[in-house]
């Protein structure tokens, strides 16, 4: 097992193994309920409080789950969480839960989620557990925003219900509708795949040049 | 998944293959059950805390919306259909919501004003559940409001946003004519339908009509048997 410090715990999730970008972990709420960047907001919310909830309690208990139901355990304190989520939401967003539907259920398959329980909380004290589950959560909250940043702004030309272009826009209706996701996604996929390789591409040619700090500048 | 150090065969292989000794039976039982009954605890207390909020939230848009398609009455009623006919009172002890439920509205004087009936149908892309009110001594709508609908944004969603469109459920009579916009010939019983909303605006005028002829005879018989 790699050993990694806190920091790195914290900080992987949100970039370098961020679960919808790089990881492709969760697509389906982040191509589903991104349609405006409040619905990001509150989906990306209620995985966070999940996330964090089964990492809890999973790493305070991981002595008592018995290896061959674990992952009947996980899914059950995930469910626990995500329905009290969903009530929760029911109660003080009740707009946000109907713009949501469905997907606040969805939540307990999302397969980030149980991932993150059986590769890390499982097996690490409390503190990491959390800082890995708070990493992962923004790393999915930033994804979520990406996708419903742009998606609002273009299909129906306001950030957040705030109006951005005046009366004489044309929404581009298609980027709230489902086709807008996977267009949005694919757009977003290829523009950092491009960056990546620009970057590896730099850091090869630069250690063609200058053996010595190629290492160094490339991490 | 970098943490994944090595995949594990089934429960059964999983002692020989790790040396890990086998989990009784009793105790596995004993973990999914202490976690279930856990579980279980927690969801029925924040259930209890939360129920009374989201239910108390239902009947607000409930009430507001019946007020607004009966274009503010004094005061409304609730009616059940109770054995194929209308009734504002049940049996004591029988559950409200096991009845199919209208809405009357009255004035201060207590004359009835309309009657608010909700009713879906399946659109272009799910049901659309509509509330409308009528007033039942001239069949004349009072107002219509969409209740769910997820009719394409831009397109089919113009039955809620359009406000033409809408305003016209406060004047057309029942039943309803859908036709198409400036084909109309001043007869009230005809409503314009939205161009690129065509599907999900004659689902309005259907789900309507439907409820109508559903909900008139029995508010008649009603008012009938009621009448001195």
């Amino acid at each position: 097992m790699r050993e990694t410090t806190s920091t790195q715990d914290l900080v992987r999730g949100i970039w370098r193994e961020n679960p919808v970008l790089i990881q492709m972990l969760g697509l389906c709420p982040a191509l589903a309920v991104t349609n405006s960047v409040a619905n990001s907001l509150a989906m990306g919310g209620a995985t966070m409080f999940v996330l964090c909830g089964s990492s809890l309690f999973i790493s305070l208990l991981k002595k008592f789950i018995p290896h061959e139901v674990r992952i009947s355990t996980y899914i059950l304190v995930i469910a626990t969480f995500v329905t009290v989520a969903d009530m929760v939401l029911e109660a003080g967003f009740p707009t946000l839960h109907k713009a949501l539907g469905a997907f606040i259920a969805l939540i307990v398959v999302n397969c980030m989620i149980l991932g993150r329980q059986e590769a890390f909380a499982s097996k690490r004290p409390v503190g990491r557990a959390l800082l890995d589950a708070v990493g992962t959560g923004l790393g999915f909250q930033i994804a979520l925003l990406m996708m419903g940043g742009v998606r609002e702004i273009l299909g129906a030309g306001t950030f957040l219900e705030m109006p951005l272009f005046g009366p004489n826009f044309e929404p581009w209706v298609v980027m709230i509708l489902p086709p807008g996701g996977f267009l949005t996604l694919g757009f977003w996929l290829l523009g950092l795949s491009w960056y990546q390789e620009r970057r590896k591409k730099a850091a090869r040619d630069q250690g063609a040049s200058q053996d010595s700090n190629a290492e160094g500048r490339a991490a | 998944m970098s943490d994944t150090t090595h995949s594990r065969g089934p429960a059964d292989d999983a002692a020989a293959a790790t040396g890990r000794p086998e989990t009784s039976s009793l105790r596995i039982i004993l973990t999914l059950g202490v976690a279930g009954v856990m579980a279980g605890l927690l969801l029925v207390f924040v259930f209890q805390a939360t129920q009374p909020t989201i239910l108390a939230y239902k009947a607000k848009m409930l009430k507001l919306a019946v007020e607004e398609v009966l274009q503010g009455p004094d005061s409304y009623l609730t009616l059940y259909l109770v054995d194929g006919a209308l009734t504002a009172e049940l049996l004591a002890g029988s559950e409200e919501d096991a009845y199919e439920q209208i809405y009357m509205g009255l004035d201060a004087a207590g004359k009835v004003t309309g009657i608010a009936a909700a009713h879906s149908r399946p659109g272009f892309q799910e049901h659309v559940k509509v509330i409308f009110g009528f007033d039942p001594s001239d069949g004349r709508m009072m107002g219509m409001k969409v209740l769910e609908s997820k009719e394409t944004p831009g397109l089919g969603d113009k039955i809620e946003k359009d406000e033409e469109f809408v305003a016209q459920f406060t004047r057309a009579l029942a039943p309803l004519e859908a036709v198409k916009k400036g084909r109309g010939d001043g007869d009230p019983h005809q409503v314009d339908i939205i161009t690129g909303a065509t599907i999900s605006s004659r689902c309005v005028v259907d789900v309507i009509n439907e409820a109508y002829a559903r909900w008139n005879p029995l508010v008649e018989q009603m008012q009938g048997a009621t009448r001195p």
